[in-house]
């Protein structure tokens, strides 16, 4: 303990660089796996966040928020890849630009 | 000390896997470099005493939303696709630059004005901890946050959410199951005709696929 230890803001600030460099990749990346990733990345900055903030303040309810962000994300990549495929398969190289297809 | 060195380890790893998966031209390689942050995440979870939602960190992200990526690309053959367009929409690249450079900003602002009020809660959380005697659950220093403790969370205050959970899986397996399942109608010969002979692909083939498959979900 001689003077540095670990403290909460470093955990938030880590969070909050993942949920930036999540949401910069999200926007310069066109293939939609990789911004698929990069939603993941997103997710994952804010759920070290509410962690963080569960052992900060000795709340449990922090990692249930954290339980259920993960439930949306699966549910969000099965869908997301679902699309996906049905996109790729028919044009192999289609970017994210090509999804404007889905306006009908 | 210890905390210090696994908590300098795990976030080098998590930024490092996080730029390798904006930044890697291969998409095989952009999931496993996901993996490499993800376990860097679950390492900084066992580090905040929540054990259990690491390991789940573990099964669900690494085991199987990172696998399922790697279906996917290794189903579709775009393992290969190596141009790394950066830059492709002028607009979209400011607009990224902008997103990027604001919005670090804006959060580091935020997680300083949030350490302000810990400096400042600490002798607060202190004295009522005082106060209070041993309040269980509520007193930062004797915080154990076991797994009985995060089912009774789950279970009791959000017995609602974890049944509204249940549908939203449901919702989203049959939708993926009608979205991607191929379809053996006219409408899914076609798609495969367009896809196979390489040349129409495209836009035709996206609005085809898109055809078919909310014919079938019409149906």
């Amino acid at each position: 303990m001689n003077g540095l230890e670990v403290v909460t803001s470093w955990y938030l600030i880590l969070g909050a660089l993942l949920f930036i460099i999540g949401g910069t990749g999200l926007l310069v990346r066109r293939n939609p796996l990789i911004m698929l990733m990069c939603v993941e990345l997103m997710l994952n900055g804010v759920n070290l966040s509410f962690i963080a903030f569960a052992d900060r303040f000795g709340d449990v309810h922090g990692q249930t928020v954290v339980l259920f962000v993960l439930v949306v994300a699966a549910a969000e990549v099965v869908v997301g890849l679902g699309l996906v495929v049905a996109v790729l398969r028919a044009s192999p190289h289609a970017t994210a630009d090509d999804l404007s297809a889905l306006k009908g | 000390m210890v905390e210090v060195a696994v908590f300098a380890v795990a976030a080098a790893a998590c930024l490092v896997g996080a730029i390798g998966v904006v930044l890697s031209r291969n998409p095989v390689h952009a999931a496993l470099m996901l993996v490499m942050t993800l376990f860097g995440i679950a390492v900084l979870f066992v580090a905040q005493e929540a054990h259990f939602i690491a390991a789940v960190q573990v099964i669900v992200y690494a085991g199987a939303i990172v696998v399922l990526f790697l279906f996917v690309i290794m189903l579709l053959g775009v393992d290969r696709a190596a141009e790394l367009s950066l830059g492709a929409l002028p607009a979209q690249r400011w607009t990224a630059a902008a997103f990027g450079l604001g919005g670090a900003a804006v959060l580091i602002w935020l997680v300083a004005a949030v350490d302000r009020l810990f400096k400042g809660a600490k002798s607060l959380a202190l004295e009522t901890a005082g106060a209070a005697g041993a309040g269980a659950g509520s007193d930062p220093t004797d915080y154990v946050a076991d797994v009985s403790a995060l089912a009774r969370s789950l279970f009791s205050d959000y017995v609602y959410a974890f049944e509204l959970t249940s549908l939203l899986l449901i919702v989203a397996v049959i939708g993926t199951v009608i979205l991607a399942r191929r379809s053996d109608g006219a409408d899914g010969r076609r798609v495969g005709q367009h896809g196979a002979d390489g040349r129409r692909v495209g836009q035709h083939g996206a609005d085809a696929a898109m055809a078919g498959s909310s014919s079938e979900a019409g149906r």
